[in-house]
C-alpha cells in the first residue's frame, strides 16, 4: 500500500510539474518581442510544449493566445501538434468555441477543428455564432445561412429567402458578404442602406489643394495640422486662397472624391475633418480605405500615416485602432496626391468607417441621414 | 551512338554509377530558381525527352492560393499557399515528392496586412532551406522558420517590426540564404528595407534603408570576393552589392533597374536587369568603386521571368517571346516565340535546355535553345493558370497553381 500510495505521488508530482513547466513555456513564449527578441528561448519552450500530448496542455495553451500578437502563431501551430496526437474531445471543443473571451484566433482554430471532426456539431452551433464577436467565426456562420437563403430562392421560395437573406445582413460584418446580400435584396426589391450598413462616415469638411509638389507635402505640416479652424483662409498650392468646403457622398461605400470637390489635380494634398458623436468612451477601429499618401489623427492625436501612391485600395484596407471619449470627437485626414500621369492614377480620394473590433458599425449619435446627392459647397458662416 | 559508358571497364561504371547515384541523392532545388538562385538544376540533369498526360507522375490539390516555387530537400517538397477570404491563414506543406502524399502542414495566421493585386497572391514569396531548416515568407511579412519535420525553430512578424514594409498590390521578393544569413528585401513606396537575419535565432543581423519605390525583385548571391560572401539587392535606382554580413555596401552600380525580373550570376559576372542586360565584372569591382560593366545590351528587356544561362548565351523572356544572346557580348543570336502566349514564371535551365510554363494554359514546354532559334520539343498542356517558377529535382519538374501542385516526368 505504501508503495502504491509512493508512485501515485510521484506521478502526481510528475504531472504537477508538467504542467508547471507548460505555464513556464507558455510564459517563455508570451514575452518574445520584436526583432526576434526571445526567439531562442522561444523555440525550446515550443518544442516542450508540441511535445505534450494531454488535451489539456492544448487549451491552455490555446488560453494564452491573444496576449502578445508576435506570440500567436507560436502558440497556435504548437497548440495544432499538441491535437494532432490527441484529438480533443468534440464537448471541450464547442466549450471553447462558445466561450467568447477566448481569443479570436484561438476560437477560429477551434472551429476549424470541429468541423473536421464533427461538422454536423459544428453547424448546430451556426444560430448561436452567426453574431458572435470573433470576425472568422461569424463569416462562417454567416456563410451558412447565405447558402441556405441562396438554396431557398433556389427551390422557389422567395418570401424565405428574402427573409433569410435580411437576418443573414444583420449579421454579417465582412464587406464581400454584405455586398452579396445586398445584391439578392435588391433584386428582391428591398433597398439596403449600404453607407448606413458599414457605418461609412458621410458629411465631411474638406479643404485644399495645398501643395504636394516631389511628394514634400507628405512631410509638410500644413495649417489644418496644427489647428482646424474651418472659418479660416490658408494659402494652398500656387498661393492661392482656400477655405474650407461642406463634402456630402452618395456613394453607397462612403467614398471621398476630392477630384469632385478641387479637380483633376496633381501633386496636391487635401485635408478632410468630421466631428463624430460617441455615446459612449469606447474604443473603437477607424477603417481606412485609400490608395494615396494619407495620415489620420483622431482628437489631434496622429494615429498612423503612409505614403504610398496607386498600390490598390479596398474596404477596411488599414485598420486603426483608437479611443473615442463620450461626446464630440474629431477626425482629420490628409490624402495627397501625386505626379503620376498614368489613367489608374487619377483617384485622389478615401472611404473610411467607425466599427467596433468585429467590424460592427457604430454610429455617431450626430449622423444624419444617407446623403442622396454628392453635395460639394462653401460653408455658409454659422457651420465654419 | 549507343551506349556511351558501355565500353568502360566494369569497375569505372560501377564509381560513375555510385557517383551518379550520390549526385542524385543530393540534388536538391533550394531557393526560388533553385539552389544557385540562377535557375540552373545541378550538373547531369535532363529534363524529360517528351511530356504527355503519363508524364505526369502526381497531382494534388492545394487548399490555398500561391505563386510561390516549391523547393525540395532529398525527398521532401515544401510549398507555401495562403487562404481564406483575406489570405490571411498561411500554409507551409511538406509533400512527398515520391507519391505526393503530405508529410505534414502547419498553419499560421497573418500579422502583417494580406491586400494583394488580385492577380498574385499573399504566398508569393518562395521559400527557401538550407537542407536542415525551412524559411516561409509571405506578402504579409510573416516569416517563419522550421526544421523538416515541421517544428517551429523560430516566427518573425516583419510587418509589426516594420509597420509601413507593405505594398499594397503585394510583395514578392523570395528570401535568399546566403552562407548562415537569411537576406530579405522588402522594398516598397513607404518604409523601404532589406534585412539579414541570423538563420538560427531569427534575429537581425543587420538592417539597411532602401530606396522608396517597390520593388519584386529577388537578391543574389554573388559569391564571395575579397574575404566577403556579396549579395546583389536590384532596385529600381540599380543594383547595390552588399557584404552579406554586415549589410554594408561594397558598390552600387546606380544606373537604374527592373523592379520585376531579377539579374543572374555566373564566375564573377552578375547579368543585372538593367538598362536591359548589363553584365558586371563582380572580380574586378572595387569596394567604394563604380563596379566595371563589361557589356550592355539595351534590347535584352525581360518582362516578368528573370534571365536564364546556357553555357555560352543568356536568354530573356518578354511575353511569350525569348531572346537570346552571346554570354560574351550581349549581342543577339535569336528571337523565337513560346507555345501558348504570355510567360510569367522564371525559365529554369539543366543540360542545356530551358522549361518554360506559359501563364494562361499552364503549357509545361521543353525548349532547345542551342541552335539559330529556339525549338519547343516536348510541351504539356495542364489547363490551369500557372505564374510559378518550375522547381526541379532528380529529373521531375514541379509546378503549382492556385488549386494545384504537379510533378511531371522523373
Amino acid at each position: 500500500m505504501k508503495r502504491i500510495l509512493l508512485i501515485l505521488s510521484a506521478a502526481a508530482l510528475g504531472l504537477a510539474g508538467a504542467k508547471a513547466d507548460l505555464a513556464g513555456d507558455i510564459e517563455t513564449i508570451l514575452t518574445i518581442g520584436g526583432e526576434g527578441a526571445g526567439n531562442e528561448a522561444a523555440s525550446k519552450a515550443w518544442q516542450a510544449i508540441a511535445d505534450a500530448t494531454e488535451e489539456a496542455a492544448f487549451f491552455e495553451v490555446l488560453q494564452a493566445v491573444g496576449k502578445n500578437n508576435l506570440a500567436d502563431n507560436w502558440l497556435l501551430s504548437a497548440a495544432s501538434v499538441v491535437a494532432e496526437k490527441n484529438a480533443p474531445d468534440v464537448e471541450a471543443l464547442k466549450t471553447f468555441l462558445l466561450e467568447t473571451s477566448n481569443a479570436p484566433l484561438a476560437r477560429e482554430m477551434v472551429l476549424d477543428l470541429l468541423r473536421s471532426t464533427d461538422g454536423e456539431a459544428a453547424t448546430k452551433l451556426f444560430a448561436q455564432l452567426r453574431n458572435d464577436p470573433a470576425e472568422p467565426v461569424r463569416r462562417v456562420a454567416v456563410q451558412f445561412y447565405i447558402d441556405e437563403a441562396t438554396r431557398s430562392e433556389e427551390a422557389g421560395q422567395k418570401n424565405v429567402a428574402a427573409e433569410q437573406y435580411r437576418e443573414a445582413l444583420q449579421a454579417a460584418r465582412d464587406a464581400d458578404q454584405i455586398k452579396t446580400i445586398s445584391a439578392k435584396l435588391e433584386e428582391f426589391g428591398e433597398k439596403v442602406d449600404l453607407p448606413k450598413q458599414f457605418g461609412f462616415l458621410m458629411r465631411w469638411k474638406t479643404i485644399g489643394p495645398f501643395d504636394n509638389l516631389g511628394r514634400a507635402g507628405f512631410d509638410t505640416v500644413f495649417p489644418p495640422e496644427e489647428r482646424v479652424a474651418l472659418d479660416a483662409t490658408h494659402i494652398g498650392k500656387d498661393d492661392a486662397e482656400i477655405q474650407w468646403k461642406e463634402f456630402e457622398t452618395a456613394n453607397p461605400f462612403g467614398m471621398v472624391d476630392f477630384n469632385k470637390a478641387y479637380g483633376m489635380l496633381k501633386e496636391v494634398t487635401a485635408y478632410a475633418y468630421t466631428e463624430f458623436d460617441s455615446a459612449e468612451d469606447q474604443e473603437v477601429e477607424i477603417r481606412l480605405g485609400c490608395k494615396n499618401a494619407w495620415k489620420v489623427w483622431v482628437n489631434g492625436e496622429l494615429v498612423f500615416g503612409r505614403d504610398e501612391y496607386h498600390r490598390g485600395m479596398r474596404i477596411d484596407q488599414y485598420r486603426l485602432k483608437a479611443n473615442f471619449k463620450k461626446g464630440l470627437n474629431t477626425i482629420l485626414i490628409k490624402c495627397c496626391q501625386n505626379e503620376q500621369k498614368e489613367r489608374w492614377t487619377v483617384e485622389w480620394q478615401f472611404q473610411m468607417r467607425v466599427t467596433d473590433h468585429t467590424g460592427t458599425a457604430i454610429l455617431a449619435t450626430n449622423r444624419g441621414p444617407t446623403p442622396e446627392t454628392d453635395k460639394v459647397a462653401d460653408l455658409k458662416p454659422n457651420e465654419a | 551512338m549507343g551506349d556511351p559508358i558501355g565500353t568502360l571497364p566494369l569497375i569505372l561504371k560501377a564509381i560513375l554509377v555510385a557517383l551518379v547515384s550520390v549526385g542524385v541523392a543530393h540534388a536538391d532545388w533550394r531557393q526560388f530558381r533553385g539552389s544557385g538562385v540562377d535557375g540552373q538544376a545541378p550538373a547531369g540533369s535532363v529534363f524529360p525527352s517528351s511530356l504527355d498526360d503519363s508524364s505526369i507522375q502526381w497531382k494534388v490539390d492545394l487548399p490555398g492560393r500561391g505563386l510561390s516555387s516549391p523547393v525540395i530537400v532529398g525527398e521532401k517538397l515544401f510549398l507555401t499557399a495562403g487562404s481564406g477570404p483575406s489570405q490571411a491563414r498561411l500554409h507551409v506543406f511538406c509533400f512527398s515528392t515520391e507519391d505526393g502524399s503530405q508529410i505534414w502542414e502547419r498553419q499560421f495566421f497573418a500579422t502583417g496586412r494580406t491586400m494583394t493585386h488580385e492577380k498574385t497572391s499573399n504566398a508569393a514569396p518562395s521559400p527557401c532551406t538550407d537542407g536542415e531548416r525551412v524559411y516561409a515568407l509571405w506578402s504579409s511579412n510573416d516569416l517563419v522558420c522550421l526544421d523538416l519535420d515541421g517544428n517551429v525553430q523560430w516566427i518573425r512578424g516583419l510587418m509589426v517590426d516594420y509597420p509601413n514594409a507593405s505594398n499594397s498590390l503585394g510583395l514578392a521578393t523570395s528570401p535568399i540564404l546566403v552562407g548562415d544569413i537569411l537576406v530579405v528585401q522588402i522594398e516598397v513606396d513607404s518604409q523601404s528595407i532589406a534585412v539579414g537575419i541570423d538563420k538560427v535565432t531569427g534575429t537581425n543581423l543587420w538592417k539597411v534603408e532602401r530606396e522608396k519605390k517597390a520593388n519584386w525583385s529577388t537578391p543574389v548571391p554573388l559569391g564571395e570576393h575579397g574575404g566577403k560572401q556579396l549579395v546583389a539587392l536590384q532596385g529600381s535606382a540599380g543594383v547595390t552589392a552588399v557584404d552579406a554580413a554586415t549589410g554594408e555596401t561594397v558598390w552600387t552600380h546606380g544606373e537604374g533597374a527592373s523592379t520585376i525580373p531579377s539579374g543572374v550570376y555566373r564566375d564573377g559576372v552578375f547579368y543585372a536587369v538593367s538598362n536591359g542586360i548589363t553584365a558586371i565584372d563582380v572580380v574586378n569591382s572595387a569596394p567604394g568603386e563604380t563596379p566595371k560593366v563589361l557589356w550592355e545590351a539595351s534590347t535584352m528587356r525581360p518582362k516578368t521571368p528573370s534571365p536564364i544561362l546556357l553555357d555560352d548565351r543568356i536568354v530573356i523572356v518578354a511575353g511569350d517571346v525569348f531572346t537570346c544572346a552571346s554570354l560574351e557580348d550581349g549581342e543577339r543570336l535569336w528571337k523565337s516565340r513560346g507555345e501558348g502566349g504570355t510567360i510569367t514564371g522564371s525559365v529554369i535551365a539543366a543540360g542545356n535546355r530551358l522549361c518554360a510554363v506559359s501563364e494562361r494554359e499552364g503549357i509545361v514546354q521543353i525548349i532547345d535553345p542551342t541552335g539559330d532559334e529556339g525549338k519547343v520539343t516536348a510541351k504539356l498542356k495542364l489547363g490551369d493558370l500557372i505564374q510559378c517558377t518550375p522547381a526541379y529535382a532528380d529529373g521531375a519538374i514541379y509546378v503549382r497553381s492556385d488549386k494545384m501542385l504537379w510533378k511531371i516526368g522523373g
